[in-house]
């Protein structure tokens, strides 16, 4: 049974370590299927993470990888790609890796505008310490230091990313990877900072804090929970509360931080600068 | 001797159903989403394709498995 | 052309220069870095330079992101380059363990100001000896370097940055506010009369490449990203392809490995500078600005008549705890001035082992240590 997985993984890695059900074996397939269908050079491509049982994903595959720490994946992936415009860069996190300890990155990321490809996997918690509750885990839902409901307003990743300054923002989710792994693709392809918040499932922590007992159960959830863009565009206010909006929201063109560099080079080289 | 790591494969004239069994965790997710209903899952909830013969060849199951445990290829028709 | 017909390049430079010039020599590429005194002059610097020899500088949100960035930028193939004070120096804890681990080379140049917190931001200390030997979590080694004039911060970045190179290991630069803003005149060393060490690169395919497993001397040889090489770091302990271990006789190797690389070869790392201590029976334990005013008093004290020398260290970590062994079983008295409350002494009575008295100086004023004082706790030691 070789299908394109099997080209981009580590096979030795597997089974993986996530458990039955993680949304994450299915963000892994969709990236990979992503990455075949442009038939990007294997060592031209690194994927940096952070910490988090979504950040595991880079063991898994094939490419230059780096688990860094928790919440900075961006900055080290920053260094990456200025130090090497030609190279790919993939950088997967989690949602509290990505919104809580590495937030500011996040923005200053997109504000910067440089060319990586940021995926969330967004499963409302944090998933690795057991469920405690991220700055994406919705109002009034349970975590482990939310006994008695969060109270915190959460996040809206896609709209936190466009005012930030990202190309290209988009959402998708496990439920639906053949859109999962096509917004994957447009964000790898495209030029400056791209963002896609992949809503995903983590049926051990936040499942069973939540009433949902299967990963069946948490994949039909995030169904009902989502939709179009389009039909969300329809809602009400009140329509959306508790809602998720799928689909692309963002894609714009402008220049990336790694060739508005390459100009500050020609001008220190040809003009001398300021001093 | 080194095994073809236990993985099941399940063919009728137009579709190869291939199951690695060493790396499913009998989450059971390919088994709640087919749309028709092909897969049923065995007493240690991996799955089996009893009614391959629905199966419409849609891959979800394939692309939703977190495992990479199921794979769905279709059978080419020889005419010669 | 013959040495001695070369004309000399002389320059008048700040501290904070001088180390940009000595990283540029050593073929540093990148730099990332907030601002903070008393440092910023080397990110300015280096924003000004970089660029021109097609380098490339990035002024990020903060410290934790200026040190992965630096991380990044040498695992993908550039030498790379840091600068920060305390507070800075702080925040880049995390991620320096990160370069250690996984035995990425950079360059972290802490220029030390008062602490704790903001403290004196405008103002000398030596306050960050221990943190820059412990500030990472974790039992781990690192080099740190400490220069006492502008010429040794030019000649010591580069000594910092072959270091780094070498043992793939941080180096951490420990300047203080007195030197890094001070202007001395600099000796700048033509490019071929400098040693400059690059990682070493794998010799064996990428099949065969295991990125952690040590040559002889403790140091996997180094691929860097995008060089055809496919493989994982990780901040995990790892095994010698790079992913994580629960083996414990592969973690134990781990860390010895990672301890021994730096203490094999010790003989290389550890420098220092004798001042007339050959007939010494009291002697001055010194770094940094403070080794300049211990300079200074040692002659003082010889025109007394007094038999004072001064041991000045370059390199403070690894300690070099065999050179102060043998000086305590030389001299009478070992004084430890310092500009804090007592952390090198703790280095130094250690080595000497009981075998003299040592004394702390220390003075956390925010003013520099000088000569006369040193002086005057020699004189004040004798009479006990
Ligand atoms: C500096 C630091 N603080 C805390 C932790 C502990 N920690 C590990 S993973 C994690 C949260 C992970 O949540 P998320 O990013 O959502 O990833 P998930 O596990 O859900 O995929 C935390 C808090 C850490 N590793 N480092
Ligand atoms: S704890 Fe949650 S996120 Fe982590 S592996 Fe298990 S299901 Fe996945
Ligand atoms: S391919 Fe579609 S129809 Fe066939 S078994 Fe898989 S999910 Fe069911
Ligand atoms: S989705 Fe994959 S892991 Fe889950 S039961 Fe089906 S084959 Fe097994
Ligand atoms: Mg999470």
């Amino acid at each position: 049974m070789k299908t394109v997985i099997n080209n981009y993984i580590r096979e030795e890695m597997f089974p993986n370590m996530w458990c039955p059900g993680c949304g994450n074996g299915i963000v892994l397939g969709a990236i990979i299927r992503a990455i075949d269908d442009l038939s990007w050079d294997k060592d031209k491509i690194v994927a940096v993470s952070g910490i988090g049982c979504s950040s595991r994903i880079t063991g898994y595959v094939d490419f230059c990888t780096m688990n860094t720490t928790h919440g900075r994946a961006l900055p080290f992936a920053t260094g990456i790609k200025m130090a090497n415009p030609d190279l790919k860069v993939i950088v997967v996190m989690g949602d509290g890796d990505c919104s809580a300890i590495g937030g500011n990155h996040f923005i200053h990321a997109a504000r910067r505008n440089i060319d990586l490809t940021a995926i969330i996997i967004n499963n409302m918690i944090y998933g690795m310490t057991g469920g405690q509750y991220s700055p994406l885990t919705p109002t009034g839902k349970y975590g482990s230091t939310a006994p008695y409901g969060n109270i915190d307003q959460s996040f809206d990743l896609v709209e936190l990313a466009i005012a930030a300054g990202a190309s290209y923002v988009a959402r998708g989710t496990v439920y639906n990877p053949r859109q999962s792994t096509s917004l994957i693709k447009n964000a790898l392809d495209k030029k400056g900072f791209s963002v896609v918040e992949i809503i995903s499932d983590c049926p051990v922590s936040y499942g069973k804090m939540n009433k949902m007992k299967s990963p069946a159960d948490m994949l039909k959830w995030i169904k009902d929970i989502t939709v179009s863009k389009k039909v969300w565009e329809g809602f009400s206010p009140d329509e959306k509360k508790g809602k998720y909006a799928i689909g692309e929201f963002l894609s714009k063109d402008r220049p990336d931080y790694t060739e508005l560099y390459e100009e500050i080079i020609k001008k220190a080289q040809e003009r001398g600068g300021n001093k | 001797m080194k095994q073809e790591k236990l993985i099941e494969v399940y063919q009728n004239n137009s579709v190869k159903i291939s199951i690695r069994r060493e790396w499913c965790k009998s989450c059971g997710i390919c088994v709640e989403f087919c749309p028709k209903d092909v897969l049923v899952p065995d007493n240690q909830g991996k799955p089996i394709p009893e009614n391959i013969d629905a199966c419409i060849k849609c891959s979800l199951c394939e692309l939703r498995c977190p495992d990479f445990a199921i794979t769905v290829e279709g059978v080419e028709e020889k005419d010669e | 052309m013959n040495n001695l017909e070369k004309k000399k390049n002389i320059k008048l430079l700040q501290g904070n220069e001088a180390c940009a010039e000595g990283a540029l020599l050593a073929g540093v590429r990148f730099f990332a870095g907030y601002p903070i005194t008393p440092s910023s002059e080397i990110a300015e610097n280096m924003a000004f330079k970089l660029p021109k020899i097609g380098g490339k500088f990035i002024q990020m949100e903060d410290e934790i992101a200026s040190m992965a960035a630096v991380i990044g930028a040498s695992i993908a193939g550039l030498k790379s380059l840091t600068a920060t004070s305390g507070p800075g120096m702080c925040l880049k804890q995390e991620n320096l363990g990160f370069a250690i681990i996984n035995e990425i080379p950079c360059v972290v140049v802490n220029a030390q100001r008062g602490g704790p917190s903001t403290g004196l931001p405008t103002k000398p200390s030596q306050g960050d000896m221990m943190q820059a030997r412990w500030g990472t979590h974790g039992d781990h080694p690192i080099i740190a370097l400490a220069p006492s004039t502008v010429n040794e911060i030019l000649t010591l970045t580069i000594k910092a940055f072959n270091l780094s190179e070498k043992y793939r290991i941080p180096v951490i630069l420990l300047l203080d506010e007195v030197i890094a803003h001070m202007r001395e005149k600099v000796e700048i060393p033509a490019p071929e009369d400098i040693e400059v060490i690059n990682r070493k690169k794998p010799t064996v395919p990428p099949e065969e490449y295991l990125p952690f497993k040590p040559d002889e001397d403790g140091v996997p040889p180094m691929a860097n990203f995008g060089e055809g090489y496919r493989y994982h770091i990780t901040g995990l302990i790892h095994d010698h392809k790079g992913l994580p271990t629960s083996n414990s006789q592969e973690i134990d190797a781990f860390i010895r490995r990672l301890h021994n690389k730096i203490q094999k070869s010790i003989k290389d790392i550890i420098i220092y500078q004798k001042y007339s201590l050959d007939d010494a029976n009291i002697a001055l334990i010194a770094y940094g600005s403070v080794a300049r005013a211990a300079e200074r008093t040692v002659k003082l004290a010889r025109e007394e008549g007094l038999k004072v020398g001064l041991l000045k260290l370059l390199t403070i970590w690894p300690f070099c705890f065999e050179e102060v062994n043998k000086l305590a079983q030389q001299v009478d008295l070992i004084i430890v001035p310092e500009m804090n409350l007592g952390q090198m002494v703790l280095e130094v009575e250690r080595a000497a082992q009981g075998k003299c008295r040592v004394v702390p100086y220390g003075r956390v004023d925010g003013e520099l240590i000088n000569p006369i004082e040193i002086l005057g706790k020699i004189r004040e030691e004798i009479r006990k």
